[in-house]
């Protein structure tokens, strides 16, 4: 890659905003919901306790594990849209 | 069959199979001893970050740590997870292209700077070497327990096992052993569980029964057991935190400290692609997850049987007595892990909260003096198989289970370590013409010695070692990440920005630890004390690597303001990187 071209600036501009919005995610469910927001979640019962701590102990690393495939999957069509995927 | 003899069954053949893949993976170039030849499949590799990763602390502390403080300690399951999203999308693809066998090479490098290399090889040393002490004594403290040698004689087969695959394997030998000693670890944590979940909630998926009913109270198995627990006077165990700033520091030191330990980063070299590492990230995430969605339902379940067992008639009524208490207790006295001490002369147990102040009268009224029985956190995973009445086998499994965890941990710190020395220390600065089988060599001495070194501090473990885990933490998390961040995201971080960043936020977060710890965790030495009244705004000196985070990025960004931005062919370096076309196998310069 010439690393100047047009298209490589928005292929790391795309990359950028992807991450953003994943670790905005990340951190809502884990500092918002399972943490900081938890008393206002404390209305939503589950299991005998309330959605934040479902969040804080179960919820979080399984939002967690689709972000990150989630994460993979966009970046590979990415990667092909700019054409800078691998052979 | 005794349970001695199937304990020795189950890890003696575990150790026979990592020894045999050994044998099979032998390294035979620099690129196979560093990064197992840079061919390793996504979902492999996977299950290689997960034993890796996966310490005696997650498997034999974790469950302890949150059966105690519920809630609070949910900070645990979401550091030690939360930090692979960090690590999937804003380091591992990027350090994957670049192509090259150890991270403080590629401070080296991205920073144009010899010492701000050597910087990142300090950070890595003293981050693994701590880490790596905790695995060795954890390793001994599960061989005298399950097969009865002296802790320092077990810590000697442990090392000489270790010894053989990581010295003749090193990472192509490592990431095999570690795949086996995933699956070994995964099923011995996973079977007690879904006994003990069957057991309680007639649910066979722990993570579901914990938050499904009770079966003998008919209440769900929470407010049971914070029913159980506040007619004792302890917190409810989903009870909410008042220190919230606290617990999100905390929670994102451990974040960015898992994102930034070396040892977990070289293994995203070991793949073919840049989307290789991404993938790894996600399936590392699901193997790890395996345990840490069982961990919590372990913890609860645990500390319910626990209460039960002691007051078998309900709370109101009276504990168990002394005599009559189930063998695993005795048996664990044994260790000193679990203690009794009569304090009202009744011959029963009384064990609740006596440092509540509010539950006082109530003790009082029932002629109770003081909690008697002491249960140390770390017993709960290794006991459990015994709390629940389980067969002979699932203890042995246990056992197998622990020392994989404790065994695979290790042997990815040494190789950290031992590529640090050979690569970045002896090839990169004292004799840069070394030949590469010369630099095998060199390796396989430096893994050798790291054994030894780590061998003797397990047996001799200095009386820190719960305090040094937060300082691996807190060093990766302030010294490590940014430079790596900002070596990628950036373009105009130079090398004395780089350099002054690790610095800052390195001693920042050393002397906030050691003003509250001790220096140097001698001690006495302390300058206040290690409480919430005198910490700076109610931030513990465990949760202080986020903050020297900021104050490496803050620091680093400043620095490089004012000074000259990085020469062309670093900032070409640094669009390189980021575009995965052209990802060769990880090579040598």
């Amino acid at each position: 890659m010439s690393g100047h071209s047009y298209d490589a600036e928005n292929y790391w501009k795309a990359n950028l905003r992807l991450i953003f919005g994943s670790l905005i995610i990340w951190a809502l469910v884990s500092y918002g919901f399972a943490i900081l927001l938890r008393p206002m979640l404390a209305g939503i019962p589950v299991g005998g306790t309330d959605l934040g701590f479902w969040f804080a102990q179960q919820g979080s690393i399984l939002v967690f594990m689709v972000l990150i495939f989630f994460y993979a999957w966009r970046m590979n069509k990415i990667d092909e849209k700019f054409g800078v995927h691998e052979e | 069959m005794s349970q001695f003899a199937i304990n020795l069954l189950f890890v003696g053949g575990s150790f026979l199979i990592y020894i045999g893949i050994a044998v099979w993976a032998k390294a035979g170039s620099t690129s196979d001893f560093y990064v197992a030849g840079g061919g390793v499949h996504p979902v492999t590799n996977g299950m290689a970050i997960g034993a890796d990763w996966m310490s005696a602390a997650s498997f034999i502390s974790m469950a302890g740590l949150i059966a105690a403080g519920g809630y609070a300690n949910s900070t645990f399951l979401m550091g030690w997870t939360g930090g692979y999203v960090l690590l999937a999308m804003l380091l591992a693809p990027y350090l994957r292209k670049f192509g090259k066998f150890t991270v403080p090479e590629f401070i080296g490098d991205r920073y144009y700077s010899p010492n701000a290399r050597l910087i990142a090889v300090v950070c890595l040393l003293v981050a693994s070497l701590t880490y790596v002490i905790g695995q060795m004594a954890g390793a001994g403290v599960a061989f005298s327990r399950f097969l009865e040698v002296e802790a320092t004689n077990g810590l000697m087969i442990a090392a000489v096992v270790v010894f053989i695959y990581a010295v003749l394997g090193g990472m192509k030998g490592i990431t095999y052993t570690q795949v086996a000693q995933y699956c070994v670890l995964i099923v011995a944590y996973t079977i007690p569980a879904v006994f003990i979940s069957l057991q309680l909630t007639g649910n066979p998926i722990p993570g579901l029964g914990m938050f499904s009913t009770h079966t003998e109270s008919g209440l769900p198995l929470l407010e049971k057991l914070n029913q159980v627990v506040t007619d004792l006077g302890f917190r409810e165990y989903t009870a909410d935190v008042d220190n919230k700033l606290n617990m999100v520091l905390f929670t994102l030191s451990l974040m960015i400290g898992t994102a930034g330990l070396p040892h977990v980063i070289i293994r995203f070299f070991t793949v073919p692609k840049v989307s290789d590492a991404r993938w790894s990230g996600g399936w590392a995430l699901v193997f790890i997850a395996l345990l840490y969605l069982t961990a919590p339902a372990v913890a609860s379940m645990a500390r319910l049987n626990l209460m039960t067992t002691i007051y078998p008639e309900g709370t109101s009524a009276q504990p168990i007595e002394y005599d009559a208490r189930p063998a695993w207790i005795s048996t664990w006295e044994e260790t000193g892990l679990i203690t009794y001490q009569d304090k009202n002369n009744d011959g029963r147990i009384q064990l609740y909260n006596d440092a509540n102040a509010d539950f006082a009268d109530t003790a009082a009224a029932r002629g109770w003096e003081g909690n008697e029985l002491v249960v140390n956190n770390d017993i709960l995973v290794l006991a459990n198989p015994e709390i629940a009445n389980l067969p002979g086998w699932v203890i042995g499994l246990i056992a197998a289970g622990g020392l994989a965890a404790a065994l695979s941990t290790a042997a990815g710190l040494l190789l950290a370590i031992s590529s640090a020395v050979s690569h970045d220390l002896i090839k990169g600065r004292l004799n840069p013409n070394i030949s590469d089988k010369g630099e095998l060599l060199a390796a396989r001495i430096s893994m050798a010695v790291a054994i030894v070194v780590a061998t003797w501090l397990g047996a001799n473990p200095p009386g820190f070692a719960a305090q040094v885990v937060a300082l691996a933490f807190g060093i990766a998390a302030a010294s490590l990440f940014p430079a790596l961040m900002m070596g990628i995201f950036s373009k105009r971080v130079n090398n004395y920005g780089a350099s002054l960043g690790m610095l800052s936020g390195l001693l920042f977060t050393l002397i906030y630890i050691f003003v509250f710890k001790g220096w140097f965790f001698i001690p006495g030495t302390a300058n206040f004390p290690d409480t919430a009244e005198y910490w700076v705004l109610g931030i513990s000196p465990l949760s202080i690597g986020a903050i020297g985070a900021l104050v490496n990025f803050a620091v680093a960004f400043g620095v490089s303001k004012v000074t000259a931005e990085p020469p062309i062919e670093i900032q070409e370096l640094v669009e390189s990187v980021r575009y995965p076309r052209g990802a060769g196998g990880a090579q040598d310069h």
